[in-house]
């Protein structure tokens, strides 16, 4: 936040010189790296066939099409990744949130006895964990290879946020609002859910999107314990087996012979995949730039 | 003495009169319940995994089970050291990792430092909403995009060299090619993200400072190398061990969206072989041993690293 506004290191106001436009024309080049690949995958998602197979396409559409879309939106498959995308990652950030807010608010009042034994247990899991077959065994042995509690389940956790969370709490709540409360006989439960909460709305929003950005774009645990049951593939595994391994095909391929070239396809999907993110990215953009300043504070 | 410090802590009257744990309990029975359910919880998936790490030295059968398994001591460990494989991962790893380190590491600071030159505000605001981009998208996302661009067959910057005169690059399909793709992939995903908390420390630094280095003569340069580096030091070191732990894993999301058949020689790494041996072929045991060692290695680098940086004075994060 500061980051962006805060610049001492310039002069107030100064004439554009030499090193000054030097160092925007680096800072042009790099965003438009960010920025270009993009507009490219998208034109091509809007072109026709033709002009993508005879190589025609940069960063316009040629021959405006969106039949590529239509296909995707009567590809049931797809949309049904969608949707599974959507409840996982509603459930695993609801998950997430409740799981962080029951560790962080005893661990950052000082009268919890034990609090040291207890964050240790929760922050050791940061820097040592069983590895991929511990836990694709522990996975196994509950019973959720192949539900959609295996993409919910396992990494809701996160000590990395409760970290953050517990700083923040120890931080932003005054001592005396919480005693004031705890004079009027107000219990833990009643504190922290008239007091605490309400005033912690923005790290608990930072933190939502922390948890539901990791879930939405994670495919690697998705990709061990979703095996069989294809119906539960969310988005960003059924991309990677639709583009990447090219190893499924399009369910209406066969009925649609006027979309020849799969790379169109292939655009749309990508497009279709990155929209969510793009539509909530200029919202939550300031958010995460808090989170990870406040993950930068030390203990 | 248990009375005495007990009424240390506790100061007021009605505290002292009891004390130990049974007493914390049911003055703070609510704390307990609330923190019971994320303890429980993180035994569940976190530490019970755990104990799945003795699988790494037995000779483990799914049909014998988890504890009907005969005990085989380090006999898996000397087992994995002598495949040929086992070298390849490793070094690949190293490989992979200590490149990426000097690459997407370095890329962030001197970002940062250019962003903090820049005078005008909202230059620097659009710029970094466009850097920061990247970052928000999948592995996924990133390596379908990276194959619609640098394919071959089909890829923009394949047209566009063509276009100009030039000859049409493997970037994806050749070993060595997709070394330097899949590092600058790393450089393109992160380099924005980066410059987040060095400029959060450079917002820090006294401006007061930049007036004096001006009032003695310093050019820009000489005050960025004089002021500002030296002010975002402490940041870099903290960043570098955090990243040093990492040299033994790597992200096996981005290999595994980037790698394809025709590239084998430097996707083989220790994340993706415990993949190979454990969750497709069913080697349990090699696979656990596999990952046991990388972690192990890891937690050796972290706090090596650490015990390096507190030697030259610096803070250190353990």
């Amino acid at each position: 936040m500061s980051a962006s506004t805060g610049n001492p290191a310039a002069p107030r106001k100064g004439r554009l010189d030499i090193w000054e436009l030097l160092i925007r024309l680096v800072l042009i080049i790099a965003s438009l790296a960010c920025l270009l690949p993009f507009l490219h995958v998208v034109s091509k998602s809007l072109s026709s066939d033709s002009f993508v197979i005879a190589n025609k396409v940069f960063l316009w559409p040629e021959g405006i099409t969106i039949e590529a879309y239509k296909k995707i939106f009567a590809d049931a498959s797809i949309l049904r990744s969608l949707y599974i995308s959507v409840i996982v990652t509603v459930l695993f950030t609801i998950l997430g949130m409740v799981l962080t807010i029951c560790a962080a608010y005893p661990l950052s009042r000082t009268q919890f006895k034990g609090r040291r034994v207890i964050t240790f247990i929760f922050l050791f899991t940061m820097y040592f964990s069983g590895g991929i077959i511990p836990d694709y065994m522990n996975i196994n042995n509950l019973g959720l290879m192949d539900t959609i509690w295996s993409m919910v389940l396992p990494l809701s956790f996160s000590a990395f946020n409760l970290l953050i969370m517990k700083t923040s709490l120890t931080s932003s709540i005054p001592v005396s609002l919480e005693e004031s409360a705890r004079i009027d006989g107000a219990g833990h439960f009643r504190i922290l859910l008239s007091i605490v909460l309400p005033l912690s709305k923005p790290i608990m929003a930072t933190l939502a999107l922390f948890y539901a950005v990791g879930r939405w774009n994670a495919y690697q645990d998705a990709l061990f314990y979703i095996k069989h049951e294809t119906d539960l593939r969310p988005l960003q595994l059924k991309l990677y087996y639709l583009v990447i391994q090219a190893s499924e095909s399009f369910q209406l391929e066969a009925t649609q012979v006027s979309l020849s070239n799969p790379e169109v396809l292939k655009a749309s999907v990508v497009v279709f995949a990155t929209l969510p993110i793009l539509c909530v990215y200029p919202f939550v953009q300031k958010y995460f730039v808090q989170g990870v300043m406040l993950g930068a504070v030390k203990e | 003495m248990k009375v005495a410090s007990a009424s240390k802590t506790n100061q007021t009257a009605l505290l002292s009169k009891k004390e130990g744990i049974g007493y914390y309990l049911q003055r703070d029975w609510q704390l307990y319940l609330l923190v019971l359910f994320p303890l429980a919880f993180v035994i569940v998936f976190k530490y019970l995994p755990m104990t799945g790490l003795v699988i790494a030295f037995k000779d483990y059968k799914i049909a014998r089970g988890f504890w009907g398994s005969e005990w085989v001591g380090f006999q898996i460990f000397q087992e994995i050291f002598s495949k040929p494989d086992f070298a390849r991962a490793v070094r690949n790893t190293l490989l992979l990792n200590i490149l990426d380190l000097c690459f997407s590491f370095t890329m962030p600071i001197v970002l940062a430092i250019l962003l903090n030159e820049v005078k005008s505000v909202r230059f620097k605001r659009v710029n970094q909403t466009l850097l920061y981009l990247p970052h928000f998208l999948s592995w996924v996302i990133i390596g379908a995009i990276g194959y619609q661009l640098l394919s071959e067959g089909s890829g923009v910057v394949n047209n566009l060299i063509e276009l100009m005169g030039g000859n049409r690059i493997p970037f994806l399909q050749e070993d060595t090619n997709w070394l330097i793709s899949y590092l600058a992939i790393g450089v393109w995903q992160s380099m924005g993200w980066g410059t987040i908390i060095y400029l959060a420390a450079m917002s820090g630094i006294n401006p007061e400072m930049y007036e004096a280095a001006t009032v003695d003569g310093a050019g820009r340069w000489r005050k960025v190398w004089n002021i500002t580096v030296p002010s975002i030091r402490a940041t870099i070191v903290t960043l570098l061990i955090m990243n040093l732990g990492k040299v033994m894993e790597g992200s096996f999301e981005r290999i595994f969206a980037l790698q394809n058949k025709a590239t084998t020689e430097f996707t083989t790494t220790i994340p993706v072989l415990v993949y190979r041996w454990g969750i497709e072929s069913g080697n349990f045991s090699r696979a656990t041993a596999l990952g046991l060692f990388q972690s192990v290695i890891g937690i050796i680098l972290v706090i090596t690293a650490d015990r390096v940086a507190k030697k030259l004075g610096e803070d250190g994060i353990l």
